[in-house]
């Protein structure tokens, strides 16, 4: 509580301290300039003024102006001395200073206000921190405590924790065997079959089947942003094409051309080899260029430029390579292509063969050829933009158009291909499903305007990728989500059913348990005290185990003989053995008998006797004598040891008393068996401390020979079950019912003392500058 | 968690309900819930001993005894529940009002009983190779009886058919099946030999040599030999070692007998004492002064709990071997007994001469009642050996003019187990068990009086243990109390402060002060303790008159 208090002084001192911080600084910085003492006034005027503005009446201290020989505290001071004294002023009545009343007031105020303590060591305020931060973190884990004990506490785990799936046996299965009886129950069915509804296997109606065949909610409106976003980049390419096709630098244009022309022969011995169906098409766009070219005057030296460099050329050097050059541009241009011809030829000859042989791919890139220029069609694209299905963006090469749109950058485009081409896959297949009629016509008036399909496509792909950075950080967001989500679902379809639960369906076996349970039974009752029957009014009294306790000295001098001398009944009643018929040996035996009992008595009993003693006597320690006669008083003949030291004598400690202490008749050995005792427990586990609670928990056999099959494997079910091949995590807030809020809790308190300390070391700066 | 059940829940062990709509329909059991389990029955199968009382304890170690605890009820009801499965009950005889059942003699008997019971009625007239000890194998099954003058012979004596019969040449003093009825041990002359059932010599052990009486414990694999010589040995027949030679130290050694409950093995010496003996300890663990005379004869029961003496001064006496070592009952016989046998529900018959007498107590887990015999039967000779078979109502008597199985009603234990000893057991499945038995061989130093010892903490170890880790640790780590306050160590100070002296002077101070402010609570403690007692003393004095309310 104590530290508790201190820490909020503290941090309420340290926030005062801020406070004052601010004004504080204000004069310090100010103050460079001490020479120009009129500034000064004129500032610290200011300052007043700013001071009386918070509304409180301050005392003003009065500023002396002019010399004077006194210089009192009390400021006394001529200013009001231009003021003319005027006699209703003397009239009035002696007041009491006012000036006197405000110097009490604040003598007054600065009594009432408390002294602030002295900000604490750091050491203690650490600990002061620590403390806190322990009482925080202990109280956030200790929300953990009844988990742990309930799993210290639980018969068996079973890891991974995941919930198990309570396996539901579906209402199809419980409907087999069942059929509509009564009347009410047909006319109920009858219903449900009128009305589509499923009876036993689909649980779903179709209208049902068809709904959670459609888009999600999520998935429509992540299609329309994508759609939206397309037709914002879409026009940001028109502007810049437009931008760019505004641009009348022609040097501009010949490098752009220039770069295309090379790009373009580079393409197509790439696609010779890769590609010869789409190559062919390259070639006839060649010669589509060629012809242009042909039918044109450009590079024929004809222009205007060609024709002043024909005057420079005669000297410079420079000109005429530039029309050398511009000639054998025509040349190049104007040279027909051997190869491409040829196969040309043969297409124009076997188009209608090709027609059936080749595949409906082929025919749409003819299609393609043989329609109008795309050029031509730019303006169309508004309206053709929506039907988008792109057969195989490889066969729209136009690379030309390509040029155009990414001169700058080809690197990013041919990237933006890659990840355009997979993205139109995709949707086309989607389209396809939805709608499968309409494929055909869409993909002919797509190939029609490809041109513009290139742009659409292209922005496409920027969109794609925008999107696809948008997800991924949606992905890294929510990621902590989905993640255990999956492996949540992951255990379930599996619908193990664990080892233990297959209990094997055996007969139990008959144990003989009887006597070793009616052992036990008895063993911890007093046990049954000897009785010889009917001799028992011949006995001493003190023969008599239960005699009470009193006697208990006395009943150890139990006479053995009395106890061994006892008359027994004899039988008569029993079938006399014959002796008539014995043998001659047995005779011989019993008269060896008849001998050894004529000698057999009291000496038997005296043996016995002094064995006892002498088993009493071994087993008992022994004194050991330790005195040394002499030592530190007079020793010699006669002499003895006096009893203060002879009470030196190591006494040997009295061992517990013998078992056989009261029983006169038997001999137990008090050798401790070292061979069993080596397999006895000899440390305690942790939660006993006395050795007979333990023996508590071990004293039920735990196997089969003593249980049945059932208990036994119970008892030895195992404490830890784990699935093989299952990753087992370290348990969650989730798992057991908790809102995953301990890790926020956690930073707050790493985060707020750091703050304290800051705070703290500003204070400790401050103290130690002023 | 600390509740404990009491009966296990209806839908583990009772048969799930079926469908609802059939017990709708049907009217409402009129048993609901478990079948209830006798109390009797399930403490039978407690073995947690609750008579000791505990040491406070923690709530945890308090709650795991409470495990324990719900652990132990619940196995003892489970195997009180399956009591229900041992359907067999023992035989009887009862004679009509007033009857003795001793006059009912074995023809009686066999005309009263079936004819599968009648044919377990039978004798051996084999007067040409004298005096016959017996041995029945542990299933009960086989008998294998030994003459004194060298004929051995193994049968399945319920077929009656024989395995081997063989003369050892050689005087025979004992005869004992091994684990199972493939091995037989005879204690001949000389040497102790081992037969298999074809009566092939498999070994012969020259260390146990003048051999007269033979015990085998089958849980431990032992065959223990008591020798002419004095000494009692015991042989592992599983490894064939020799575990002890044990010198009883009390001469010619020819009575003997096992307890079964616990395995020590009885002595009987000519000096009147039965000495019980583990191949653990080179002493006697126990001696016992029975008889005046010599002991003849010494038999232990199946539970451990009784053994019966017979001596030279012709007394029968049963003692209590738990723990008092008493005699329970004692009858003078006339001649005396020279054989003494216990059957597994505890009748005790006696071999006197020619005639054998069986004495039955009031039920199993009684001594048996020495006033009357409840039955006797007259052979044709001195009686040398006597078993009761085991599961069967038959008692073995071996004599000098042969052998004889005689019916004895409710001798033997009705329900066998049939992992443990199964009479009807295939030559594949007594592998299988043999196999199973030495997997679970009891060691031989296991053995001792109490055989529950094992589940007891070694506490001379403990504590020994203890003394030493605090030694080692200079505190008890066990009995360390969090909230006891540490010694008083006074801080280092600034140089010059710190001296030995000022240091023991800092300690002293503060030691001074704890003391100080003991006896101040010690002082206040007795003031308040008297002026309790003078405030009682006032209470219970002279009763206040109605004048005192004007004292001031």
């Amino acid at each position: 509580m104590n530290v508790n208090r201190v820490a909020e002084s503290l941090l309420a001192l340290s926030q005062q301290e801020e406070l004052v911080d601010l004004p504080k600084n204000c004069p310090l910085s100010e103050n460079e300039d001490e020479g120009d003492s009129d500034r000064e006034r004129k500032h610290q005027k200011l300052l007043e003024a700013i001071s009386s503005l918070d509304g409180k009446n301050r005392r003003k201290l009065a500023e002396r102006s002019e010399a004077s020989l006194k210089v009192s505290e009390f400021n006394v001071s001529s200013e009001g001395s231009g003021e003319k004294l005027v006699l209703a002023d003397l009239l009035e009545p002696v007041k009491t200073t006012s000036s006197l009343a405000t110097v009490k007031k604040q003598l007054n105020r600065v009594k009432s206000k408390k002294v602030v303590e002295l900000p604490l060591n750091k050491e203690k305020i650490e600990q002061i921190h620590r403390e806190v931060a322990f009482g925080k973190t202990s109280q956030v884990l200790s929300k953990w405590d009844p988990i742990v004990l309930k799993n210290q506490q639980a018969e068996q785990l079973a890891f991974p924790l995941g919930k198990e799936q309570p396996a539901i046996a579906p209402i199809e299965h419980a409907l087999s065997g069942w059929k509509a009886r009564t009347p009410l129950e047909q006319e109920i069915f009858n219903l449900l079959h009128k009305n589509k509804q499923p009876v036993t296997d689909p649980l779903l109606t179709p209208m049902e089947k068809a709904s959670l065949r459609a888009m999600s909610l999520e998935e429509a409106k992540m299609h329309r942003a994508e759609l939206q976003r397309a037709r914002a980049l879409q026009s940001y390419y028109e502007a810049k094409a437009r931008r760019e096709k505004k641009i009348k630098s022609k040097k501009y244009h010949k490098v752009v051309k220039k770069g295309k022309a090379r790009k373009a022969s580079k393409e197509l011995e790439q696609l010779q080899k890769v590609n010869p169906t789409v190559a062919l098409e390259e070639l006839e766009k060649f010669e589509n260029a060629r012809m242009m070219e042909r039918m044109s005057l450009k590079h024929q030296n004809s222009g205007k430029w060609a024709k002043s460099k024909a005057i420079m050329a005669k000297y410079d050097l420079e000109a005429r390579q530039a029309m050398q050059e511009q000639l054998a541009k025509n040349k190049e241009l104007t040279q027909k292509l051997q190869v491409a011809s040829e196969i040309e030829e043969e297409e124009g000859g076997t188009e209608e063969v090709e027609e059936l042989l080749v595949p409906h791919v082929v025919n749409e890139v003819q299609m393609n050829v043989d329609g109008p220029n795309p050029w031509m069609l730019r303006s169309c694209t508004s309206d053709t933009r929506e039907a988008a299905t792109q057969e195989d963006p490889e066969q729209l090469p136009e690379p030309a158009t390509h040029e155009v749109s990414e001169s700058e950058g080809e690197r990013p485009v041919a990237e933006e291909e890659i990840s355009l081409r997979d993205f139109e896959e995709r949707r086309s297949l989607r389209k396809r499903s939805e709608l499968n009629q309409d494929a055909e016509p869409a993909g002919i008036q797509e190939t029609k305007d490809s041109s513009s399909q290139e742009v659409l496509s292209e922005l496409r792909a920027l969109s794609q990728k925008l999107k696809e950075n948008h997800q991924s950080r949606k992905q890294k967001a929510s990621s902590e989500g989905t993640v255990p989500q999956v492996q949540r679902e992951e255990p379930a379809p599996e619908e193990e059913v664990p080892l233990l639960l297959q209990r094997p369906e055996r007969v139990q076996t008959l144990e003989e348990l009887e006597e070793l349970g009616k052992e036990d039974c008895f063993q911890n009752k007093e046990l049954p005290r000897p009785v010889l029957e009917g001799q028992q009014s011949e006995r001493t009294p003190n023969n008599r185990p239960d005699a009470p306790k009193e006697k208990k000295e006395k009943e150890q001098l139990i006479d053995v003989q009395n106890f061994l001398t006892t008359q027994s009944p004899s039988v008569r009643s029993l079938a006399v053995p014959t002796t008539i018929e014995e043998l001659e040996d047995e005779e011989e035996r019993d008269q060896r008998q008849m001998i050894k009992e004529a000698f057999a008595g009291d000496d038997v009993i005296r043996n016995f006797l002094k064995e006892k003693r002498e088993a009493v006597e071994a087993s008992t320690p022994k004194d050991v004598d330790l005195t040394l006669p002499g030592w530190g008083e007079w020793g010699g003949v006669g002499l003895k040891p006096s009893t203060k030291k002879r009470r030196q004598f190591l006494k040997a400690p009295e061992g517990p008393p013998r078992k056989d202490k009261n029983l006169p008749n038997v001999i137990i050995s008090e050798k401790r068996n070292i061979h069993a005792a080596a397999h006895q427990v000899q440390v305690l586990p942790y939660p006993f401390t006395h050795h007979r609670q333990f023996e508590r928990t071990i004293q039920t056999p735990v196997g089969s020979t003593w249980n049945t099959q059932r208990a036994f494997q119970k008892l030895t079910t195992p404490k830890v079950i784990t699935k093989p091949g299952h990753i087992i995590k370290p348990i969650k807030a989730e798992d057991v019912g908790y809102r995953s809020s301990s890790r926020s809790d956690l930073s707050v308190i790493q985060w707020n003392p750091k703050q304290i300390t800051t705070r703290h070391s500003k204070e400790l700066k401050k103290n130690s500058v002023g | 968690m600390g509740e404990m059940e009491t009966a296990p829940k209806p839908g583990r062990d009772v048969p799930p309900k079926k469908d609802k709509l059939q017990t709708k329909r049907k009217a409402q059991d009129p048993f609901p819930g478990p079948a209830p389990v006798p109390v009797e029955v399930v403490q039978k199968f407690c073995r947690i001993d609750k008579s000791r009382k505990l040491p406070r304890s923690k709530a945890k170690t308090r709650s795991r005894l409470e495990v324990a605890e719900a652990e132990e009820e619940e196995t003892s009801i489970k195997a009180a529940r399956s009591e229900l499965l041992l359907a067999e009950e023992p035989g009887f005889l009862e004679g009509e009002d007033g009857e003795d059942t001793a006059k009912i003699c074995q023809a009686d008997i066999v005309e009263a009983v079936d004819i599968a019971s009648a044919a377990k009625h039978f004798d051996l007239n084999l007067r040409q190779f004298g005096p016959y000890r017996l041995n029945y194998s542990r299933t009960g099954r086989h008998l294998a009886f030994g003459g004194r003058r060298g004929h051995v012979a193994a049968l399945d004596w319920v077929t009656k058919k024989l395995m081997c019969e063989i003369n050892v040449m050689e005087a025979v003093r004992d005869i004992r099946f091994l684990h199972s009825e493939a091995l037989l041990a005879v204690a001949q002359n000389r040497w102790l030999h081992i037969y298999d059932n074809q009566g092939i010599e498999l070994h012969c052990i020259r260390r146990c040599d003048r051999v007269t009486r033979l015990e085998f414990l089958p849980f431990h694999f032992l065959l223990a030999t008591a020798s002419e010589t004095g000494f009692l040995t015991y042989l592992d027949v599983s490894v064939g070692k020799i575990v002890a030679a044990l010198n009883a130290r009390a001469g010619r050694l020819d009575v003997m007998s096992q307890n079964p409950y616990n395995a020590v093995i009885h002595l009987g010496h000519s000096n009147g004492t039965v000495s019980l003996w583990s191949p653990a300890m080179k002493e006697p663990l126990a001696k016992i002064l029975c008889h005046r005379g010599g002991v003849r004869a010494v038999a232990v029961d199946s539970t451990g709990t009784y053994m019966a003496t017979s001596g030279l001064d012709h007394q029968l006496k049963i003692f209590d071997l738990r723990g008092t070592y008493q005699p329970l009952s004692t009858r003078t016989l006339p001649h005396g007994a020279g054989h003494l046998a216990f059957s597994q529900r505890g009748l005790l018959v006696a071999g006197m001469g020619d005639v054998v007498n069986i004495w039955a107590g009031q039920g199993k887990g009684s001594p048996p009642s020495l006033e009357q015999p409840y039955l006797t039967h007259r052979l044709s000779g001195p009686v040398h050996g006597l078993q009761f078979c085991p599961f069967e109502d038959v008692l073995g008597v071996g004599h000098s003019g042969g052998v004889t199985s005689m019916l004895v009603p409710g001798a033997g234990e009705p329900n066998f187990d049939g992992l443990e000893s199964n009479p009807y057991r295939s030559r594949k499945q007594r592998q299988e068990w043999e196999v199973k038995a030495l997997l679970e061989k009891v060691p031989a130093e296991l053995i001792c009086l109490d055989p529950r010892a094992l589940a007891e903490v070694d506490v001379i170890s403990l504590e020994q243990g203890k003394k030493e880790r605090i030694e080692r640790l200079g505190y008890d780590p066990q009995g360390y109390d969090p909230e006891a306050k540490a010694p008083f160590q006074p801080k280092p100070k600034q140089k010059g402060r710190s001296s030995t002296a000022s240091l023991v002077k800092r300690k002293r101070k503060v030691m001074d002060e704890e003391h100080r402010d003991k006896v101040r609570q010690s002082l206040q403690q007795q003031q308040q303790q008297q002026q309790q007692k003078e405030a009682k003393a006032k209470s219970t004095g002279a009763r206040p008159s109605a004048l005192d309310r004007f004292v001031r």
